[in-house]
């Protein structure tokens, strides 16, 4: 088989375990809030953004208006803009339509795996990507209706500690990010920003609140006494 | 709400989200050239969000979590992602069934 499906496939794995126990929260808690399994489904497969999915059932059980759960989604993903800009430059050789559908599957663990793939000069074909999107698309939508058939049956996940796999998770693709410029305080600004927005504006806001802070703080840093659009032209020959 | 609508509002949620996955990429590719502090800015993007979805976790939680972090953070500085999941995940087990935590 091809290197870069063998590799999306077990990268696409790694994240699919990791992500499976929220995809059965997401399940259990949808039909516990009065969704049919069909709609719980439909959300995983087409919206697929895990934390914006928990944000949406949790408003569809009050009486809020339609436009404004949809505008709540919308401000829980809008980080992902940041992540279509970060990304442009690495998929320049996909055509319109693949670009087109790479952008659907532009989640957290996709983004931050194709950059790392990028920065360490292994090509960032669309076989690796869809590989990897594929095998975490469907084992989203897999477990998530899972959740939504046995969810009841679900016992406590913090007895298993289900529940740290996901910071761990993210906090290794971090720090696998430590040797860029800037990394420290960028992390550091991002760490308070979203504490800060944790506590005083309440979740899933912070994300967005700290994304920005880390964000800011990477663009008022001095910049390298190298251009940094050399650096960029050499990657790209590399 | 009747089912109908719930389906609408899905479908709609859906396309917002991915207005947000192209958006970005369509307001990039309309400027000719990246100022270079907008590209350290757009360089800083993994490290500035992935963090926001594991400080808070550390932040809020009791020391059951804070070790399990710790203990996976140590370990990724040498050894693959699944290693470290493991070495996390058996370090919040381990406070919690073991020491109470």
């Amino acid at each position: 088989m091809n290197k870069d499906i063998v590799a999306g496939l077990k990268g696409g794995a790694v994240i699919a375990l990791s992500a499976s126990p929220f995809a059965v929260l997401f399940g259990a808690v949808a039909v516990d809030n009065g969704l049919t399994v069909f709609d719980a489904a439909l959300m995983s497969a087409t919206i697929y953004a895990g934390a914006s999915q928990l944000v949406g059932i949790e408003l569809f059980g009050q009486q809020v208006a339609p436009w404004l759960i949809v505008l709540s989604i919308f401000a829980v993903n809008f980080r992902h803009i940041l992540y279509s800009a970060a990304i442009a430059r690495h998929i320049r050789g996909y055509s319109l339509l693949q670009k087109a559908i790479a952008f659907f599957f532009l989640t957290d663990p996709q983004f931050a795996e194709a950059i790392r793939r990028a920065e360490q000069g292994r090509p960032l074909t669309f076989t690796w990507y869809m590989a990897f999107a594929l095998v975490f698309y469907f084992s989203w939508l897999f477990f998530s209706t899972l959740g939504a058939w046995f969810g009841s049956m679900l016992g406590d996940p913090k007895a298993w500690a289900i529940d740290v796999l996901l910071p761990i998770y993210f906090l290794g693709l971090v720090l696998a990010f430590r040797r860029k410029p800037g990394f420290y305080p960028v992390v550091a600004a991002s760490m308070v920003g979203s504490v800060a927005g944790y506590y005083f504006v309440g979740s899933p806001w912070h994300v967005s609140i700290g994304a920005i802070c880390g964000v800011l703080v990477a663009a008022l840093l001095p910049l390298p006494a190298q251009p940094v659009a050399a650096e960029v032209s050499e990657e790209a020959a590399s | 709400m009747d089912d109908l609508s719930i389906l609408w509002l899905i479908l709609a949620a859906a396309l917002a989200t991915y207005a947000t996955r192209v958006g970005g990429y369509v307001l990039i590719t309309r400027m000719r050239t990246l100022p270079p502090r907008l590209e350290q800015a757009l360089n800083a993007v993994p490290a500035a969000v992935l963090t926001t979805l594991w400080a808070p976790a550390f932040f809020t939680n009791g020391w059951d979590v804070r070790l399990a972090l710790i203990a996976a953070a140590l370990v990724s500085l040498r050894y693959p992602g699944l290693i470290m999941l493991a070495a996390g995940w058996a370090a919040a087990m381990l406070a919690r069934h073991l020491f109470g935590l």
